[in-house]
């Protein structure tokens, strides 16, 4: 198999947020600033990127803000000749700091949104004051002309505010919408009972984005991401494994995808002992369940295989404990029962409280939307 | 909204959108938010056109004349190409 090389990197800058969201993507195990690669480091990592065949850079968290280098990173980012996309919740993007990130030549932000209102959003961010706040920093944003995506994690608590969510979108003169379901994954998983949306709500949410996308054509593109519970087939999560994408961590981490290392049997290398070329060439992770040779059954005689390539490695870990199986998503997965019985027990009314990012279960404490 | 470009249109890369080469790979590749397209060759040539102030006709004039081609044939090929880019938002036109 020829190995094509990387279009994308997702730098995940650091962990730090000032946000709490209960279904955020960085791991359980939180890391510090102290973990923190350098600017140096990855001001080279962005060079190495690069010449690698990368195109696209995400610069994300936690929150990337949160770093005091955020604008020398963008600068080294854009010298390096990458497409330099800051992903954000807003918060600590100062009008001087985006003046700054302008200058620097950050290309395009993409901004979380947690809720159409203060009460919804600043709950779930678990964060007083930050709806406000992020209005602020997109009517900044707007003013500037900096092209926007929102990005709307959409989950049963704020599913039933998706025409609103359309609403404001435009109101923020967002070009893209990203209509983000949440993924179950790290944090995600631990509050599935309370997130996870209702079979009616998903059929609604497909309706209203495909009438809104029709009436928006030329004011608003759409990327919708379904829940894929409820999916006949699975995502091809990453467009394959260690095929169009790659994340790093805070600490440096080289990792196939942002959950790769739920996967215990597996181990990362680290872009401060190997060059980035050979880990994503070489090392045993990415190799692990590259292209579609290693697939069982029933995908190996599957005609989707090379559209999905067996599904999430890392949901398959999650739900039955196994990387290396069929995603249990697929509804030709032997094991399918397993996500047909969460989906049956997804009880409309109240849910267990949150855990809310970074807070251990005895300080997680439910604040009601007012 | 009809995508549809008028003769008279002036399609041009909005910010956040631009065309570089692409040095690994080869070729040249349109840059959007959070996408990256490889270009074939007639998407190559259209874009290389798309500079703000040429219009939709003089587009198309300009490849039927390079490529030797009918107009019509070429009108239609450059309109589906900016349809679809306009529809991701990767298109602006100013009238
Ligand atoms: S999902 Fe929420 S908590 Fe996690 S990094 Fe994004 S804004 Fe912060
Ligand atoms: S059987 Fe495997 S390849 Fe086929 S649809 Fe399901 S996950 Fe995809």
């Amino acid at each position: 198999m020829t190995v094509p090389p990387p279009i994308a990197m997702l730098a995940e800058l650091t962990h730090r947020c000032p946000l709490a969201c209960p279904y955020c993507s960085n791991p359980t195990e939180l890391l510090g600033r102290a973990d923190e690669l350098e600017t140096e480091v990855w001001a080279d990592l962005f060079r190495q990127a690069a010449d690698l065949g990368v195109l696209q850079l995400h610069l994300s968290g936690g929150e990337p803000a949160s770093r005091t280098d955020i604008v020398e990173l963008v600068r080294a980012a854009r010298d390096a000749g990458l497409y330099t996309n800051l992903i954000t919740s807003g918060i600590g993007l100062t009008p001087r700091r985006l003046d700054a990130l302008e200058a620097a030549g950050m290309d395009h932000i993409q901004l979380s949104l947690q809720g159409t209102n203060a009460g919804l959003a600043d709950w779930i961010g678990g964060y007083k004051g930050g709806f406000d706040r992020k209005m602020q920093v997109a009517a900044e944003i707007k003013e500037r002309g900096i092209p926007l995506t929102l990005n709307a994690v959409m989950h049963r608590h704020n599913l039933d505010d998706l025409e609103q969510t359309i609403d404001l979108a435009v109101e923020l003169g967002a070009r893209r919408l990203e209509v983000a379901c949440v993924q179950f994954h790290g944090w995600a998983t631990r509050n599935r009972a309370q997130l996870l949306p209702t079979r009616e709500q998903t059929e609604t949410a497909k309706r209203i984005v495909a009438e809104a996308e029709a009436r928006l054509r030329g004011i608003l593109a759409f990327d919708f991401v379904p829940p894929d519970y409820y999916a006949d087939y699975p995502k091809a999560c990453m467009g394959g494994w260690g095929s169009a994408g790659l994340n790093v961590t805070p600490n440096g981490t080289v990792l196939p995808c942002h959950a790769a290392e739920s996967i215990p049997h597996l181990t990362f290398d680290n872009v401060r002992e190997r060059r980035l070329a050979e880990i994503w060439y070489d090392s045993a992770a990415f190799n692990a369940y590259r292209g579609t040779d290693w697939l069982p059954e029933p995908c190996q005689s599957c005609d989707r295989k090379e559209i999905d390539f067996g599904g999430c490695r890392c949901q398959a870990m999650a739900l039955v404990g196994d990387a290396g199986v069929t995603d249990p998503v697929c509804r030709k997965s032997p094991q399918h029962s397993v996500v047909q019985g969460i989906l049956d027990s997804v009880a409309p009314g109240d849910a267990p409280e949150f855990l809310f990012r970074g807070k251990k279960p005895a300080e997680a404490r439910r604040k009601e939307p007012t | 909204m009809n995508l549809v470009l008028a003769p008279t249109d002036r399609p041009y890369l909005p910010r956040g959108v631009r065309v570089v080469e692409d040095r690994v790979r080869g070729g040249r590749v349109l840059l959007a938010p959070e996408k990256a397209i490889a270009l074939d060759a007639i998407g190559d040539a259209i874009l290389g056109r798309v500079t703000g102030a040429a219009s939709f006709a003089e587009i198309v004039a300009d490849l039927a004349a390079t490529y030797d081609a009918p107009e019509a044939q070429i009108s239609e090929d450059v309109q589906r190409f900016m349809v679809g880019l306009r529809a991701r938002m990767f298109l602006g036109v100013k009238p």
